[in-house]
């Protein structure tokens, strides 16, 4: 049951993209989301195709696992395709038929939405594909320590997400050990109605939760006796440092951006 | 009827990176009411091999069938899993409702008993692992102590009465008194039940003076598998793949290059004190 969900996405390599620092790629990656805003003409999309492709080369990973990605939201895609379809106003009329209108405002309103999930969800996946979650909240820690300034509990945030993150995988084996030991027992969570199917999730759900409760006891204890107390003084085996192609990488999403925006304001 | 495993190969995530094969060519049958004791090695595939004895495990090819039930087949499933419990490592984890009376009749509900019936196998199974009753009933199973929670959820599975009982290392993580407490339920309810029983161990004094076979795991393979006697008679073999042998085999072993003529097949503690009183008494 919990073979097919991949979570944390992480793609081992050691690409160009891969040594970026983590810090670049969350700012380029925000950078990049609204690049994919400003865009307001269907054609336009072809040049964040192109940086994506590029990307995808660059950072040597295949491109079916970067499609892959997309799989999930593929209902989501499909759904607004064809709300957009069915539901835009406009004038010229392609087909008729009884309440049914398909005009070509609507379609290209629709083409125009599901290519802009679809630049989002594949552009923004490679960076989870390239950075590992440690290496990501790390990143996102050094980026917040600014605002420490003014209280905001950067580390705190950053060790949450790593805890998290690393319990994922060890709360699914557990789930799944509870699910056997109770299917052992003659548990059934597969037939019945819904308020059947609800009520036969509690025999896994209350040790799931019991244990997740003695687990973070466990932890807490651990990394206390190995004097934790936040992040104050603490150093760090490696320091993010920016590079020379961290600068690169930010020159070719700016320069993206620009000629977007130039070619909108030109061009079109 | 017995349960028949043949040629059963099981490969984890076949297809993707981290494929592993974790069980080779393992065929071998669990006679009605004997105690098969599995051996082997963390990693040798052990757990993963019970948990095709009740079919929450499917072989990647080879077949496993209870009591003529083929475990491949979806509702001849549902029936051979009525006949094997199976307590997993841990069980204590699967504990869940408001009281001990509740968690133990969670199986037998689920098998759609009477309740007359329900609450009798309830109070057979809580006296068969040492629970009392009275006291234990209405209590939650999270106030219990770590030994208790382990009987309670043995009786779980006791109540639904297997015909066949799987443990996987019962007695993991129990203070030497929990230890016994758990192996003494298990004979008691070999006694009375003549239920099979097959369990997996770490301990080969228990294996050895409990068992009436024992299978050998090593790498994914059935080794070997005979009765104590002989499956402890080469325990250098044993030794050799890294497993433990039971304190008599291994007194036994350091006589044998200290010059002293043991017997073959000498492995409980009862055999070896009657052989050097013996012994001694000839010197």
């Amino acid at each position: 049951m919990f073979k097919n969900i991949t979570l944390g996405q992480y793609f081992p390599g050691n690409s160009a993209i891969h040594r970026l620092d983590p810090r670049t790629k969350i700012l380029l990656m925000i950078l990049y989301i609204v690049v994919v805003f400003m865009v307001k003409q269907l054609s336009l999309f072809l040049l964040c195709a192109v940086f994506v492709l590029g990307v995808t080369l660059l950072s040597e990973i295949p491109l079916s696992y970067l499609l892959k990605s997309l799989r999930p939201l593929k209902w989501l895609i499909v759904f607004m395709f064809f709300l957009n379809v069915f539901l835009t106003p406009g004038e010229r009329v392609l087909f008729e038929y009884w309440k049914v209108k398909i005009t070509l405002e609507g379609l290209r309103q629709a083409a125009f939405i599901s290519l802009r999930l679809i630049m989002l969800v594949s552009g923004t996946s490679l960076m989870t594909l390239t950075t590992t979650p440690i290496a990501l909240t790390d990143g996102l820690e050094r980026l917040l320590s600014p605002f420490k300034r003014v209280n905001f509990p950067a580390h705190e945030l950053a060790m949450m997400m790593t805890i998290a993150l690393r319990f994922i995988p060890t709360l699914m084996e557990e789930a799944d050990k509870i699910m056997k030991a109770q299917l052992a027992r003659g548990a059934d969570f597969e037939t019945g109605g819904i308020i059947k199917r609800a009520k036969g999730m509690i025999p896994i759900l209350v040790p799931l939760f019991i244990s997740a409760f003695r687990r973070a006891d466990e932890l807490a204890m651990a990394m206390e006796s190995r004097c934790y107390h936040g992040g104050e003084g603490r150093t760090r085996m490696r320091v993010l440092k920016f590079m020379p192609q961290d600068a690169l990488a930010a020159l070719t999403v700016a320069f993206l951006g620009i000629l977007i925006v130039i070619m909108q304001a030109f061009v079109f | 009827m017995p349960i028949v495993v043949s040629s059963l190969n099981y490969t984890y995530m076949p297809g993707s990176t981290q494929e592993y094969k974790a069980l080779t060519d393992i065929s071998l049958t669990v006679r009605d009411g004997e105690f098969l004791g599995i051996i082997g090695h963390t990693g040798s595939g052990k757990s993963t091999f019970v948990q095709h004895l009740n079919g929450l495990i499917q072989p990647t090819s080879g077949t496993v069938s209870v009591d003529g039930f083929q475990m491949a087949d979806k509702k001849q499933r549902i029936k051979g899993r009525a006949l094997v419990g199976m307590v997993f490592q841990y069980p204590e984890y699967q504990l869940f409702e408001e009281t001990v009376e509740k968690d133990i009749a969670f199986g037998p509900r689920n098998r759609g008993l009477s309740d007359k019936e329900i609450s009798e196998r309830v109070r057979e199974s809580m006296e068969l692992v040492g629970l009392q009753h009275e006291t234990f009933r209405e209590k939650s199973p999270f106030e219990l102590s770590g030994g208790e929670k382990r009987r309670a959820a043995l009786a779980g599975i006791i109540a639904m009465r297997p015909k066949y009982l799987v443990l996987d290392e019962p007695m993991a993580g129990l203070d030497p008194k929990g230890r016994k407490d758990i192996l003494n339920t298990i004979r008691l309810l070999k006694k009375r039940t003549k239920c099979g029983i097959i369990m997996v161990s770490h301990s080969m004094d228990d294996i050895a003076s409990e068992a009436d076979r024992i299978a050998v795991f090593n790498g994914g393979r059935l080794e070997r598998i005979g009765t104590p006697g002989e499956v402890f008679a080469d325990s250098e073999a044993l030794l050799k793949m890294g497993l433990d042998i039971p304190q008599v085999s291994r007194l036994a072993l350091e006589l044998r290059q200290r010059g002293v003529e043991v017997p073959e097949g000498l492995f409980k503690l009862e055999d070896m004190k009657d052989f050097l009183l013996r012994r001694l008494r000839r010197v």
